[in-house]
Order: C-alpha cells, then structure tokens, then sequence
C-alpha cells in the first residue's frame, strides 16, 4: 500500500477573481512525502496560478475541485493557516517590505507557527537562525536587512531558500524560482534547495518552471506539462528531456481542442 | 465604542467638586476666556507686573485675531472655547480616582505594559513617581552642571532675568491666534537652562518632573541651551494621555545659541475628543544645530508644525515627524525650515499613516531669505492609506528669495498592497500582524531615532491600533 498523498488536487478549477475567465481548467495532482515534482509549461498555461491558488492569493478563486494537504480541505483554510499547516509557497516576485530586517520577519513567522501558548526564545530563534544562514552559505549579516529592499534578483531567491529553510514545510511549490537567474545564481539556490532535501528527504517539492535548466540541478522524480490549464502530459525526467527537444509545440493542439469545450476534467 | 462617550459619562464636574483635599478651597476660573480670568491667573500665580500686562496685551491680540480658515476644520472651536475652564489648579485637576478612569484606557495601558504607578499619572489620578530616587540622583547631576530644569513658574520666579531676557522672543504672542491665546492664559511646563559648553548624555525627560504641573491644557516652554551645549529633551509618552479637557494649545520656544546642539522629542497621543494646537519653533544662532522629533497620535485635529528659523551662518535644523491619523482623526502636521543665513541646511522627514476614515495632511514651509546664500534644504514626505476610506494631502509651501540654494521635496502615497500582505501571511503571520508589521517598517526610519523604551512603545501601540483593521 501506498503512503497517503501530503497533496492531492483533483479537478481543479480556478479563475480571477472579480473576472469570468477560467485558469485552471481542471487539475489533478498527487504528491506523496518526499517527491520532487515538476510542472512545465508555455507562458499563461495556469502553471503560476496553480501555485497561487494553493497558497491562496486572494486574486484568485477556485471554482470547482477539490484539494487536501495532509488530508485536510486546502481551501478551509486562510494563507497563514496554510503555512502553518506546513505549505511554503516560494515567490515568482519576492516583494518588497521596507523598514523590516529579515531578522524581525522571520522571528514573527517562526512564532505564528508556534502553538497557542508557547513564546519563542528570541537566543535560540538567533541561533537556529545563524546555525539556518550557514548551512545556505549566507553572511549572518543578510538577516539585519529590509526584506527584499533594494535586492538583486538573485538575493531575492535566495532569500525565499532561506525563509523555507527556516519555516521547514512539508510542501515547498517553487514558482519559477530560476526566473531571472544567471547561472551562477540559479546553481547556488538549487543548491541550497538540495540541502534542504538532503536533511529532510520527507519534505515534497513542486516545481514550476518553464525550462528544462533548473531542473537539471535539482532532479524531479515526476514532470507533468501544463498547457491551457490542465496537465496534459505526465512521466519521469524523460518528458522534460524530451521537451527541451521539441518544444511545447506538440501540445498546441491540446490547447486548441480545450477551447471553446466544456472545461470538465479527463485527464 | 467611541472615546467620546465614555468621557461625557463621566461627568467630571463633579469629580473636581467632590474630591479635592480637605482644608484646600477650589480655585477655577469661570468658564470662557476674559480679561478678569487673566488677571486671576497671575494674581494666583503672584507674578510680577510685567507679566500681567504681558498676558492682558497678548488676550486683546487674540480678540482681534480672526479664527484660522486653513488647516482642520476648526469651525465647532469657538463652541468648545466657551465651555471650558482656562485656568484650574493642578492640584485641583487631579481629584478624580482610578476607579473613574474608562476602562478602554485602562485595557490600552494594560496592553502596553505600563508600570501601575506610571498609569495612575497619565490617568491623572496619581501624583507621585516612583522612581523619584532616580530623578534625585540625575537633578543632583544636573544642579552640579549649573543645568536648571523646572516648571515654567519656578522658572519665572528663581530666575527672572533669565526667563526675561527669552521669554517670547521665539514665538511673539502674536504669532498666531493660538500663541495669543497661550500667551494670556499659560500654564504649567518646563524652564530649561543648559550652560554654556555642557553637554548631558542623559535626556531630561519632563517625566521626572510629575511632582509639579506636567502638562497643563497651556502649557509653555522655554528652553535655553546656551553656547556649545548638547542636550536631548523628551515630552510626553506613547501612552494615551488621558485628560478631561477636549483642548490643548501649548508654545514652546527654543533658544539654541552658537554652535549648541539640541533634540526635542516629544510623543504624544491625546484622547479622540482632543483640539491639540500647538506653536513649536527653535532659533539657531551659528552652528548650531536642531532636531524636532516628533510624534503625533489621537486627537480630534492636531496642528502642529514644529519650526527651525536658522538665523546665524551654518546653522542647520532638522524635523522628523511622525502623525497617526485613525478614523475620524485629522492630523494636520508636517515643519517649517526658514533659512535666513548663509549655509544653512535643513531637512524635514514626514511619515503619516491614515487609518479607517483617518485624514493625514502634511503642510510644510521651507522659506530662503535672500542673502541665505548655499542654503540647502531638502523635505520627504510619505504617506501610507491603510484603508480605501483613508485620506491624505500634501501641501508643501517653498519661498525661495535667494538664487544660490538649493532646495528639494519629494514625496510619496502608498497604500499598504494586497501583495505585500498576502506575502507575509504566506509565511504564516496573521493577517492583523502582517498589516502592523508593514506600518512598524515605514516608520522605522523615524522610529529607530527614539529611546528604546518609546520605539518600543510606539511599535506596540501601532499593533493595537492595527488591531480589527483588516476588513
């Protein structure tokens, strides 16, 4: 027997919220402990937005679906419960809270996932904290500045490892965490990312991302392609390879032949 | 619930009538302003000639002035003004007990962790400190420097030569209509003398001055730090003051001569039926230096505008102000620079926040007389909307005489973002925690200037008020 999914989705619709138009067109999506999934896809195939909705920004609304995390209803819960309940969701666009150290944001984030009751030493938070900074291989000095304030793009990455390395999720959904990296960026948060996986190998992954590159540093146990908010196409390491080869051109006729029909799930 | 209410229930007139200690007959003026409530003024507080006269020329100024049409609206005031008491002794004022105090002031003190014996006080119930030892040990220190630090009578009375010499020369009783007013009828505030060349590494904090009349509905300062003097100053708390009258109007002068230098920080957060007017200004001689700092929170409508007239070359002034507007609050603050030597610098920091239908308005002047060559001065202001029912202006007056300065204003209007807060929350901060943390950082570059005890108090405070603001 199988061990209980830490995420399932299944027929997932999601859209704007205040607007008509459809995003998700029916989504399903099993994620065991431990796994390292990866969602593929062309630009506004709803990849971005499946992140979103399961860590509920409020800009989007599901409208039909069901999903569990860690067989509770995902959609029961507000954002903060979500974190809380062991969801990370790792920023496409990091943003930006001036006047406010990584530091103090981070101590707060640590004691709301404290139970009722229980106050957080603020020297142990300091040394988890710096002991947390090491293992990325961070300067210490980092956490004394305003989150995301004036960061490069490859700060601001780094600076999401960070926050998941702290927070410990069951579940990390990493929204285009290459966008926008050069090499040298891109293979020292996927770095960071595998050490992370290395310590707690129960901990799952969902990536999204549109280029093979990322996944060639960290290596996805599954690959699903989205296109026109469904998954179209699901396998092992083989199907990004073989993307990185043809392109999501194949799919187009998938996305066509979704237009227009009803949106009903059957994948 | 409203403030308001809760104060009207409590009929305190017959607080001031009930319990005032026994053998000690009630003084109060009648209610309104008039020449014979001036005169009771003095007489009680056995001034000499000069200051009577002074007081009667500054109450016919005040008469003759029209009622500002700028700024809040102000246009219930002179309804107000007809209903209060202009003068009550202090030790008239304090007579009601801590069991009358409303508990929504009570819960706010609880909340900030403010010591029993520190409430009372703010209260106004309790007149003794207890950490008078400390005070003894610091007044003992300063009396040593030759530094006198007094209420504003014993001011007058020990040193009137002093007093004399600078009294009102800062802010003319005409100044303004409300200067006029506080000119006629002051009472209660601080007399400071800092002597040449001294330099106090600790702040003098009207707190430790409880014993006497701390902070009167006209109260008047008049600092003196003398040449090459360093002092720091702090009025007031974060803590809600909790007081019977619904206005306040309060000059203070500040006297900084060649090469001093001088911060005056003041926090204040009067209770929401509060008209809190207030002339705040500093004259710099040569190199000398100001800093305001300050801090504004509750009231009705608060006009403050805390100014550094820069008179002698390379004197510089600085302004940083801080003004919480909740709902139904008007604060109309912001600072005046008025460079009239050469080389002078000044900056003016502004931070607002409006709450609910909370109205921030920020009014500056920078002012360049002519021959005020180099001058430099240079304003921010930012503001931040909680609310879509929040409001906020901006009115930045630059007067510019002289061709050789520079002068330069920037300002910005945010609103706290959907993003910003769905990030934090994503990180499993509560919604209510995530607003107040987004407000503590866009004050922090204000903030981190204060004492530690105050940061930390304004930090938990602007928690409390951001406490049932997420709709």
């Amino acid at each position: 027997m199988s061990v209980a999914p830490i995420l399932k989705i299944s027929g997932l619709q999601a859209k704007v919220a205040e607007e008509e138009l459809g995003i998700l067109k029916g989504v399903d999506l099993e994620i065991r402990p431990g796994e390292i999934h990866a969602i593929m896809g062309p630009n506004a195939s709803g990849k971005s937005t499946l992140a979103k909705v399961l860590a509920g920004h409020p800009g989007y609304e599901p409208t039909a679906g069901e999903v569990t995390f860690g067989g509770q209803d995902l959609f029961e819960l507000e954002p903060d419960e979500r974190s809380q309940a062991g969801l990370f969701l790792a920023f496409q666009y990091p943003v930006e809270i001036p006047g406010v150290s990584i530091a103090n944001f981070l101590r707060t984030a640590v004691q709301a996932h404290m139970s009722e009751g229980q106050e957080l030493d603020i020297f142990e938070f300091a040394d988890m904290l710096t002991e947390r900074m090491q293992l990325l291989e961070m300067d210490v000095a980092f956490a004394e500045r305003h989150v995301n304030d004036g960061f490069s793009g490859g700060e601001k990455k780094r600076n999401e490892i960070l926050q998941m390395a702290v927070l410990k999720p069951k579940l990390a959904v990493m929204d285009e965490t290459d966008s926008g990296l050069d090499i040298d960026a891109l293979k020292i948060v996927a770095n960071g990312v595998n050490k992370l996986i290395e310590e707690d190998p129960e901990m799952s992954i969902l990536l999204i991302t549109h280029y093979q590159r990322l996944l060639n540093y960290i290596e996805p146990d599954y690959v699903h392609v989205m296109v026109g908010g469904r998954i179209v196409r699901s396998g092992g390491p083989e199907v990004a390879l073989a993307l990185e080869e043809e392109g999501y051109r194949t799919y187009e006729s998938f996305e066509h032949s979704t237009n227009g029909s009803s949106p009903s799930a059957s994948a | 619930m409203p403030q308001d209410t809760t104060i009207t229930e409590l009929n305190l007139d017959e607080y001031k009538y009930d319990f005032v200690t026994k053998g000690e007959p009630v003084f109060r003026a009648k209610k309104g302003l008039s020449e014979e409530v001036v005169r009771q003024i003095s007489q009680h507080k056995e001034e000499p000639e000069w200051m009577l006269e002074f007081r009667l020329k500054a109450l016919e100024t005040y008469e003759s002035k029209p009622m500002p049409k700028w700024g809040g609206d102000l246009s219930d005031l002179e309804r107000v003004l007809d209903e209060i008491y202009f003068y009550v002794r202090p030790q008239d004022r304090m007579q009601h007990s801590w069991e009358d105090v409303p508990d929504e002031i009570k819960d706010t003190f609880e909340k900030l962790g403010i010591p029993e014996a520190e409430r009372k006080i703010l209260a106004g119930v309790g007149a003794q400190y207890e950490s008078e030892m400390v005070y003894h040990s610091l007044r003992k220190e300063w009396e040593d420097k030759g530094v006198i630090f007094d209420s504003i009578e014993d001011g007058l009375k020990n040193h009137p030569d002093l007093f004399r010499e600078h009294f009102a020369t800062v802010i003319p009783a005409g100044d303004n209509k409300f200067s006029a007013m506080n000119s006629a009828v002051w009472s209660g505030g601080s007399f400071v003398y800092i002597p040449k060349g001294v330099k106090l590494d600790t702040p003098l904090q009207a707190y430790f001055r409880v014993n006497q009349e701390r902070m009167g509905q006209f109260e008047r300062t008049l600092i003196i730090v003398d040449e090459g003097a360093n002092a720091h100053y702090i009025e007031g708390c974060t803590a809600p003051v909790y007081s019977t009258e619904s206005f306040h109007s309060g000059v203070i002068e500040i006297v900084v001569k060649k090469n001093a230098r001088f911060r005056y920080t003041t926090i204040q957060n009067w209770s929401n039926n509060m008209y809190n007017l207030v002339t705040q200004r500093a004259m710099v001689a040569e190199g000398g230096h100001m800093e305001w700092l300050d801090g504004n929170l509750g009231s009705k409508l608060t006009m403050k505008y805390p100014s550094c007239f820069l008179m002698g070359e390379g004197a510089h002034g600085e302004i940083l102000s801080i003004a919480y507007a909740g709902d139904g609050q008007h604060q109309d603050t912001g600072g005046k620079v008025v460079h009239v030597a050469p080389h002078t610098t000044s900056s003016i920091v502004s931070k607002s926040i409006s709450k609910g239908k909370g109205r921030a308005t920020y009014r500056g002047l920078c002012k360049v007389y002519k021959g005020a060559h180099h001058a430099r001065s240079n304003v921010e202001c930012d503001a931040l909307l909680i609310n879509d029912t929040s409001r906020t202006d901006t009115y930045p007056y630059i007067e510019i005489d002289e061709n050789d300065a520079n002068v330069g204003h920037e300002a910005s209007v945010s609103k706290i973002g959907e993003e910003q807060l769905f990030y934090l929350t994503s990180r499993g901060i509560a919604e209510d925690e995530a607003m107040a943390m987004i407000v503590r950082g866009f004050i922090e570059p204000i903030a981190k200037e204060l004492p530690l005890e105050y940061a930390v108090e304004l930090n938990r405070l602007i928690e409390l008020e951001m406490e049932g603001s997420v709709g």
